[in-house]
């Protein structure tokens, strides 16, 4: 395991009006690790998530990515954006493009590569995701699960040194999840570095290097995966386990 | 009530007028509306700014049209313009038109924009693309497809509302017929025909759009 630090939170504090969100949050990931963010809904995971890629803006508190401590004022979010990507529970396909359309519109945009290239590198994306056949299929005619994956492929095509993942499997049906952690267990295993949002434990335990376990806009417990799952520290993690041991 | 044959000897033997008028009606149209998806577009756009004066400038102009009835605004544009510097009939009422136009066309493009789901722009973010790279080609191209519809029917309404250019003597359909019916004593039989006039053009626009929306809708899939 590498010692880079990817991440790099500093009492972090996000309020929605009265809301409290997220209280004095302090994490910290590092090249190549897998990191799952779990707890009820409403404990501020995702908001959390959407700090990282200033989706959300951060009341008070610092965000290192990459070791730059990122400010909305002075960097350029563009940039920081494209280093980290970031995968959406509904997807957000783009509907008036085709699956490749999609895969290549920031590469050729953003990176401004040339078209021939953002193409034959969607190909590549494509084939590692098991979609080839789908690269001129508008997303209206794939599957939840199929939707997810060319979701996952058009962050890649950025090149992201970072993937986010919101809920990624929430939407679907649960017989397509499984083709949705499968794409994102390989992503893992080739060493990317990923925060994930989730309520499947089974993922987590499985391919997580680190679990945070959120309640409440904090962070309750942060463990490996066998210690957490088999021995709890905190009361209200072994009560949040017993909730979700029957799904 | 004229009687039939009547009517229809007059439809045939007015046709050249009538035609001719019926093309100024379609230039006026086609112009004003074009024009109006310019100014409808650039209001919507400062509607959905993040700067604030901006929006209150596009509600202003909003107000000011649906508040104001069209042949007021006809005449001041007419009187106005061509007080100021030389403009042509056509084009004082192809910009009155056009002015009008463009807050019904500013409030559909508002609200298409804004029927975009949200995911879109943070998908779009997310990618680095910038905010208006992300409006310019993802929220826009989706939202002017679902302004088609209520686009075709402003269309309609505009076909409809160029008729009050005869007020600032265009010759158009709805200025030739009453110019012929009085010259003839028979305005009824004129007043029919021009209604068959509209009846028709706006039949075929109907056919149009919706032609236009089925193709637009195969790129959908």
């Amino acid at each position: 395991m590498s010692e880079r630090e990817m991440i790099r939170i500093e009492h972090l504090n996000k309020s929605f009006g009265d809301l409290h969100v997220l209280k004095d949050i302090n994490l910290s990931v590092h090249e190549s690790d897998v990191v799952c963010l779990v707890g009820a809904s409403g404990s501020g995971k995702s908001t959390l998530l959407r700090c990282l890629n200033f989706l959300e803006r951060k009341d008070n508190g610092n965000i290192f990515i990459q070791g730059d401590n990122i400010m909305p004022k002075t960097h350029d979010m563009n940039e920081v954006r494209q280093r980290v990507g970031m995968v959406f529970q509904h997807f957000n396909l783009f509907p008036h493009k085709t699956v490749i359309e999609n895969i290549i519109e920031a590469p050729t945009v953003v990176r401004k590569v040339s078209k021939a290239e953002a193409i034959a590198e969607a190909k590549e994306l494509l084939k590692k995701v098991g979609l080839e056949d789908k690269a001129d299929v508008y997303p209206s005619k794939l599957s939840g699960g199929q939707k997810q994956r060319v979701a996952i492929a058009r962050a890649l095509a950025m090149k992201p040194d970072i993937m986010l993942f919101d809920e990624p499997t929430s939407a679907l049906d649960p017989e397509l999840v499984g083709e949705v952690l499968a794409t994102m267990k390989e992503l893992a295993d080739e060493g990317m570095t990923m925060v994930v949002v989730t309520h499947e434990m089974g993922f987590a335990r499985e391919v997580a290097d680190w679990i945070v376990y959120m309640n409440e806009g904090q962070i309750i417990e942060l463990d490996r995966p066998e210690e957490f799952f088999e021995n709890p520290k905190e009361e209200r993690t072994k009560e949040f386990l017993k909730t979700t041991a029957l799904k | 009530m004229p009687s039939f044959s009547h009517f229809f000897d007059t439809l045939i033997s007015s046709k050249g007028l009538f035609i001719d008028a019926m093309m100024v009606t379609l230039e006026l149209t086609v112009v004003s509306i074009l024009i109006g998806i310019i100014f409808g577009l650039f209001f919507a756009l400062l509607k959905i700014s993040r700067i604030k004066v901006l929006g209150y400038i596009s509600n202003l102009y909003v107000f000011l049209v649906r508040g104001t009835p069209l042949i007021v605004q006809i005449f001041i544009l007419y009187f106005g313009f061509s007080g100021i510097f030389l403009i042509s009939d056509f084009w004082a009422a192809a910009l009155a038109l056009a002015f009008h136009n463009g807050a019904y066309i500013a409030e559909i493009f508002r609200g298409t924009i804004q029927s975009v789901d949200k995911g879109q722009m943070e998908a779009g973010r997310s990618l680095g693309m910038t905010r208006s790279t992300t409006i310019r080609r993802i929220i826009l191209p989706q939202a002017f497809r679902r302004a088609l519809p209520p686009l075709g029917n402003q269309f309609i309404i505009g076909l409809k509302d160029s008729s009050l250019a005869a007020f600032i003597s265009m010759n158009e359909l709805f200025n030739v017929a009453t110019t012929l019916g009085s010259n003839n004593f028979d305005e009824m039989t004129y007043l029919l025909i021009v209604a068959v006039y509209y009846l028709v053009l706006v039949a075929l626009l109907t056919l149009a759009v919706s032609l236009f929306e089925k193709k637009l809708a195969v790129s959908d899939r």
